[in-house]
């Protein structure tokens, strides 16, 4: 019962914050709203024992690209931001579908059989180590979309070098 | 666990890749004449076309699969990388951005295009059609001081990023039912166990459907084409509207044929209501364009359409006609697109399609050649576009859809208005003004090499299909 309540609280408190990120008016309380957002995040890694997750989680999102995120909502005029209305006129069309494709998902969860376990058991995991673990698996069985995430990665940088470095001719 | 290092035989051609984009970011650097660097990545190409051969195999504990069908689909994605750079070359100096990693950035796409036609797993799927999409969106926005071109990269990755997250959705729930990402093991699961009924799995399908058809651009999920293609520079929509709709075909064969195979009449009733909503927004709208690019952009969206026919077919014979016709499609579009590049000139967009109006006065030649690659796209013969549409219509006669092919040739006549359309300008209006058309010898060379496929394609088809039939054995 205990884990159940666990996760119904994450998940349930996921889906709220996301809500609440993309309705603020002001910029930086929706990136505030996010911070609260990745955290419980971290804590669904946890719960699912994956430790490692979880603080990449909060290293990676909550420390990295949040704070990215607040020097770009620096730069944006927050006086003019707060008048734009959030939602363009539409909105109540794509909340229509969205939840249409709410209830078919749930209608079509509830033939959802759960397929064979891997492995990597808990137990397994804990007496390994987390981090040697995932480690071992980058590294040998997904070493090739492991090299192909390095790829994107530059692929991102190269971009925003282009479209925002680089100098006007003429 | 012991690691034996993985035979990186069959991923050859996609590391000579990667290595070709590496080097020309780095001697972006050092060389000033960025023609060097096109003219270098071509020759590049050119070698990892030859080493496809021999580069057959599984391997990374089969992620990756290097057969005829994913060797096929790299031929297109090099016809089309190619004719692309050879028409950038002088174009991308009149827009001013004259810079190395235009080049980089699409040999870095089309090695995630690669990636997605070997994909085996769908991980592997994920990231290549990742590394595709992100170079393209950096591609669509790289006329910075254009504000469409901005609006284009913008429309494009929030539009990609959201149905990146219905392709997650879909990856996640099939994981969660199979406890694999294996293509083939999926497949081997949903049989074993009798899923074929399974709620969850067809919400999978469809969620996979979203995503796929994003990527080729069929309706309801086109919405971001006409505005994208628009907006970016005219070479790479070009690229864009060939290269990753190929790919998106590439990975909706496999992923349907392969692992849903077995609830295939679910997926071929969720594909043939979108496949003539597809041909239909297409054609249609197409017909009260005025801007050349969103024409062309409306007529990308229905060959889409009339592409999906071959998936629709669920056999090989609709996959290789499938194939033929993206090839095809290859040739003939970038011609089109080939002459547009010429038409912008210093100070002179060239885009309305009344700048056609009396080219075959002024320009002969040039209009001669729009002349053929618009012939094709409409699908008269002799051109390669009568024969991509026969082939493929036929395969959908032969899989029973006769009256799915009645509409196909329905809208395939009414886009006979709008293509001729342009024929009729060039033919018989005279010139109001006088259009300079910016000649190159690198466009020169691309358009010579689309006219003559498109030609030799239509009077000699069997060596295409031949070799689309021979690439599909064993599929």
């Amino acid at each position: 019962m205990i884990p159940e309540l666990f996760f119904a609280y994450f998940a349930f408190a996921i889906v709220l914050f996301s809500i609440i990120v993309i309705t603020r008016k002001n910029p930086v309380h929706s990136v505030l709203w996010m911070l609260l957002l990745f955290f419980h995040i971290a804590g669904l890694y946890l719960f699912l024992n994956a430790e490692f997750m979880a603080v990449m989680q909060v290293i990676v999102y909550a420390g990295g690209i949040l704070v990215l995120f607040l020097f770009v909502v620096m730069l944006v005029s927050l006086k003019e931001e707060i008048k734009v209305a959030r939602f363009i006129g539409a909105w109540p069309t794509g909340f229509t579908f969205a939840v249409a494709l709410f209830i078919v998902i749930l209608m079509s969860l509830r033939s959802f059989v759960a397929g064979p376990q891997g492995k990597y058991t808990i137990d397994l995991i804990k007496s390994e180590s987390n981090i040697k673990v995932l480690g071992k698996l980058l590294y040998t069985d997904f070493l090739f979309p492991f090299e192909i995430a390095s790829l994107i990665l530059l692929v991102a940088m190269v971009g925003a070098i282009v479209l925002a470095k680089k100098r006007f001719k003429g | 666990m012991n690691f034996q290092f993985p035979d990186i035989g069959p991923v050859i051609p996609e590391l000579i890749m990667t290595a070709i984009a590496l080097i020309v970011l780095l001697a972006d650097l050092l060389i000033k004449k960025k023609e060097v660097l096109a003219l270098f990545s071509i020759a590049g190409i050119a070698a990892v076309a030859y080493t496809l051969i021999g580069s057959s195999g599984v391997t990374f504990g089969g992620m990756f699969i290097s057969d005829g069908y994913s060797t096929f689909f790299k031929l297109i994605f090099f016809v089309n990388v190619i004719l692309s750079v050879l028409i950038s070359i002088k174009y991308i100096v009149i827009e001013k951005v004259n810079f190395g990693e235009y080049y980089a950035l699409i040999l870095f796409s089309t090695t995630g295009m690669m990636i997605m036609a070997s994909a085996a797993d769908l991980i592997v799927l994920y990231l290549g059609l990742e590394l595709m999409a992100l170079s393209t969106y950096v591609l669509a926005g790289f006329i910075r001081h254009d504000i469409k071109s901005n609006e284009a990269a913008l429309k494009y990755f929030l539009l990609g990023a959201f149905s990146t997250a219905f392709l997650l959705y879909g990856i996640s729930m099939i994981y969660g039912l199979t406890g694999t990402t294996n293509i083939k093991a999926i497949a081997l699961y949903i049989s074993e166990k009798g899923l074929t009924g399974n709620l969850s799995l067809l919400l999978s399908v469809i969620l996979f459907t979203v995503a796929f058809g994003f990527k080729i651009a069929a309706a309801p999920f086109h919405m971001w084409a006409p505005d994208v293609y628009e907006g970016a520079p005219t070479s790479i929509t070009a690229f864009m509207s060939v290269g990753p709709k190929a790919a998106g075909f590439a990975v909706l064969g496999r992923v349907f044929m392969v692992a849903f195979v077995s609830v295939k009449v679910d997926w071929v009733a969720i594909l043939i209501p979108i496949s003539i909503l597809t041909m239909g927004v297409g054609n249609i709208v197409a017909l009260s364009q005025t801007n050349i690019k969103r024409m062309l952009a409306y007529s990308s969206i229905a060959h889409a359409g009339y592409a999906l026919l071959g998936i629709i077919c669920a056999n090989n014979e609709g996959l290789a006609s499938m194939m033929n016709y993206l090839m095809i499609y290859a040739f003939m579009n970038i011609g089109a697109f080939a002459v547009i590049t010429m038409l912008r000139s210093e100070g002179f967009r060239g885009e309305d399609i009344t700048d056609y109006e009396g080219l075959a006065k002024t320009h002969p030649l040039s209009a001669a050649l729009m002349l053929i690659f618009m012939f094709s796209l409409t699908g008269i013969p002799p051109t390669a576009g009568f024969i991509g549409k026969l082939y493929i219509f036929m395969s959908a006669i032969n899989a029973g859809y006769t009256w799915l092919v009645v509409i196909a040739v329905i809208f395939s006549a009414i886009s006979a208005y709008f293509y001729l359309r342009i024929v009729m300008y060039m033919y018989m209006k005279e010139p109001k003004e006088v259009v300079t058309l910016t000649k190159s010898p690198s466009t020169g060379i691309a358009l010579g090499v689309a006219a003559v496929a498109v030609l030799v394609i239509g009077i000699f088809p069997s060596f295409l299909v031949d070799l689309a039939r021979a690439a599909i054995k064993g599929f």
